[in-house]
């Protein structure tokens, strides 16, 4: 039995048109909240001896003039509190001025300055825009030999809308998250970003390769009937390859501990919107590019 | 392949897998004169501070810029030694300097005494129309708030110093400070020995200012200001201030453990406390060992016998890497160990499209040893091309040069490239053990 997957592309198009659209607009509305790493700031972690109200914290730290400080509890008796870039004295007085409340312990620590924070913002800009250029040529490159009946630079070019797809979707979601749960798009997150670019061009990879090889073995009339073919034939493998890996991400995101929690969340997203996106749109790209073209 | 190769090669791959595993894991046989390593772990791990300050080159001149920053590396070497720190790092980046101190208690005291070192500088009187000047400017951005002050021409002026202004010559142009006593008051002094190419500015710089005063700052604060009777050659001075005994020998240490050259500023703070170390190591450990346990599992329940030998590979693949995590050795961080987790999931991706791709010739009705051969060739392409691009994109992580990403990309290639070995190299020498035996006729196991 076959799946007729290209014959319902128009469906898969508006699905992702949807899923992109509200991710654009998710980002647009909340914006995306960027971690201190990549905007300077200050990030403290503590445990207290017994935990005081959020107020009680804001209260005590007043008098020290810091601007505006978030308090997140976090666990049983853990507290993060941000604020902007502090010295290592306003530091220092703000677990003094703590210490009051209840016993401290501090577990973590960051303050970044505002010129480190716009250095790495640059260079994971950059490292994205690289990301994306390399891998649309690999593919481009690595499929030259196919020119019938879709020309390789199409191959690429469909997927890098996968990609764009697969990116666009956790963005949006974490730009929800950020507003609704202070979650951040820290380093990590972005590294998850770009891995999910290297990932889950996995996919599409695989499905391309067999298309390749249907083509060359003539195995249906049709360019369309060799796609589907290729893809029924490819499923299994799509689909275990992913469960792997997201088998492993499920771990680290439920025993892997809070830093790696959201990476982890990051990259489950993504790559199964990459499972997702090379089966149903990458592949049915191709289709409707392949289709000739009506004459008037 | 005949099968007596076949046979001497796993053999092989499990005396290789069996000393990498005590390596790894030396505990659990505990074999004597068995060499012993550590993993070594990152601040994020053991607990540790990542700071980051930078230095202020505009003294210096831009083909002394390198010179003076390695002079502060040296320095700040010096007193992070002092301060008992097993291994600390500290690495020059352009006008930056990294300072990494592992597994430290009071962080706070660490980067006091990093801060503390004197900033030693020698500043000359203004003319008096410059002092005016200044002092003028000052009195005109009096009560006034920043926004207003910057509308005023030449604002900058009136924060200036209006008596002296700096000269180049500073402590990085020191060779030794010791503790000495004036002959008539034996009050205590500091005196101060400059090297050669010091010497030579004092003398130029006394030179200039004969019948003028030569002011001493340590860390932006005047010490003395001494009027210079006469050119100084020799290249030795002495600061006369209201010291006791305690405090001139005090400064005179720290001048020698090094004066810093250029003077810095902490510009970023990274610690993590050794208790939530302690509890990111626990929690990676534990998730990479269910995932582990997980992709086993349901390799073996998808791809039965094949599966069997997938984990097995997999296994081998786990030691070899942490073997060779130890002994490059790569510094294991939280980031590092999530790329290592996750190259677990990906590592049994090649095996995957093998076996898929062995099941298809099978059931075409080919022949085992056929099959397998098949099986390797045809799914060899979309393996290089996927590893491939994951790689890519490892590479272009590193370029990102944040220790977190770095982390995650070292351990994520080397996991790549070794899975690639694991999986296709290992797995297809224990399928072709099979070969011609009267397991290959049970498809059961196979499809």
């Amino acid at each position: 039995m076959q799946i007729p997957f290209t014959k319902y592309s128009k469906v898969y198009y508006i699905f992702s048109g949807l899923l992109i659209v509200g991710a654009i607009a998710s980002m647009i509305i909340f914006g995306l909240r960027f971690g201190i790493e990549l905007t300077g700031g200050s990030m403290l972690e503590l445990n207290f001896d017994q935990r005081p109200e959020n107020a009680a914290i804001q209260n005590k730290l007043e008098g020290l003039q810091l601007g505006e400080i978030i308090v997140q509890p976090t666990g049983e008796k853990g507290v993060i509190l941000r604020l902007k870039n502090v010295t290592e004295i306003q530091h220092q007085e703000i677990l003094k001025n703590l210490e009051d409340l209840s016993k401290v312990q501090e577990l973590r620590f960051e303050s970044i300055g505002p010129a480190i924070g716009k250095e790495i913002k640059q260079k994971t800009e950059v490292a994205v825009i690289l990301a994306l250029l390399s891998i649309t040529f690999y593919i481009a490159i690595a499929f030259r030999k196919v020119s019938r009946p879709v020309s390789s630079l199409k191959y690429g070019i469909a997927s890098l809308i996968a990609l764009f797809h697969d990116i666009l979707i956790p963005l949006g979601i974490f730009a929800a998250l950020g507003k609704f749960y202070n979650i951040e798009i820290t380093i990590p997150i972005i590294a998850a970003l770009l891995t999910i670019l290297g990932y889950s061009v996995h996919d599409t990879i695989i499905i391309f390769d067999r298309i390749r090889e249907n083509i060359i073995k003539r195995t249906s009339p049709s360019f369309e009937e060799t796609v589907n073919w290729s893809l029924n034939q490819t499923l299994g493998r799509s689909i275990n390859t992913v469960l792997t890996v997201l088998i492993v991400l499920f771990a680290i995101f439920f025993f892997g501990g809070q830093t790696l929690k959201y990476f982890a969340l990051a990259l489950i997203i993504g790559i199964t919107c990459g499972a997702y996106s090379s089966i149903f749109i990458a592949a049915s790209l191709l289709v409707t590019w392949g289709k000739p073209r009506k004459t008037i | 392949m005949p099968k007596r190769k076949i046979y001497i090669t796993i053999i092989l791959i499990f005396i290789l897998a069996f000393f990498a595993g005590n390596f790894v894991y030396p505990q659990f046989l505990n074999l004597p004169k068995f060499p012993k390593k550590d993993f070594k772990l990152g601040l994020d791990l053991q607990g540790g501070s990542h700071l980051v300050y930078e230095a202020d080159l505009s003294q210096i001149e831009e083909k002394d810029k390198s010179e003076a920053m390695s002079g502060l590396r040296d320095v700040i070497e010096r007193r992070v030694n002092l301060f008992g720190v097993t291994e600390p790092v500290v690495q020059v980046q352009k006008e930056r300097l990294i300072v990494e101190l592992a597994g430290i208690k009071d962080v706070n005291e660490a980067i006091k005494m990093i801060g503390q070192t004197p900033y030693l500088e020698f500043k000359e009187e203004r003319s008096s129309e410059e002092t005016q000047k200044i002092l003028d400017k000052q009195k005109e951005i009096q009560g006034k708030t920043i926004e207003e002050i910057q509308k005023i021409p030449d604002w900058q002026l009136g924060l200036e110093d209006p008596y002296f202004k700096s000269t180049s010559l500073t402590g990085r142009y020191l060779k030794k400070a010791e503790l000495g006593f004036d002959q008539n008051t034996y009050q205590s002094l500091v005196l101060l020995e400059f090297n050669d190419e010091g010497a030579k500015i004092f003398e130029e710089l006394t030179a200039k200012n004969v019948g003028k005063r030569l002011a001493i700052y340590i860390d932006q604060n005047p010490i003395s200001a001494p009027v210079v009777q006469e050119k100084i050659s020799g290249g030795k001075a002495q600061i006369t201030g209201k010291f006791t005994v305690e405090e001139a020998k005090e400064l005179a240490r720290n001048l020698n453990a090094g004066a810093l050259p250029v003077p810095i500023k902490l510009i970023s703070q990274q610690t993590v406390g050794p208790i939530l170390g302690k509890i990111s190591l626990e929690q990676s450990l534990k998730a990479g060992v269910f995932g582990f346990l997980a992709v086993i599992l349901f390799m073996i329940i998808f791809y039965r016998l094949p599966g069997i030998l997938a984990s097995l590979a997999l296994g081998i693949y786990v030691v070899l890497v942490l073997s060779l995590f130890k002994s490059i050795p790569v510094t294991l961080t939280l980031a590092g160990i999530a790329g290592f987790i996750l190259s677990i999931g990906m590592a049994v991706d090649a095996n995957i499209l093998i076996f898929s791709r062995m099941r298809e010739e099978l059931s075409q009705g080919k022949s085992f040893s056929v099959s397998v051969e098949e099986g390797f060739r045809r799914a060899w392409s979309s393996i290089r091309d996927s590893n491939f691009n994951s790689l890519i994109v490892c590479l272009i992580l590193f370029t990102v040069a944040t220790s977190f990403i770095k982390g995650f990309a070292l351990t994520l290639s080397i996991g790549i490239l070794l899975s690639m070995f694991s999986a296709i190299f290992i797995t297809r020498i224990l399928l072709m053990l099979f070969i011609n035996t009267k397991l290959e006729k049970i498809m059961w196991f196979w499809r």
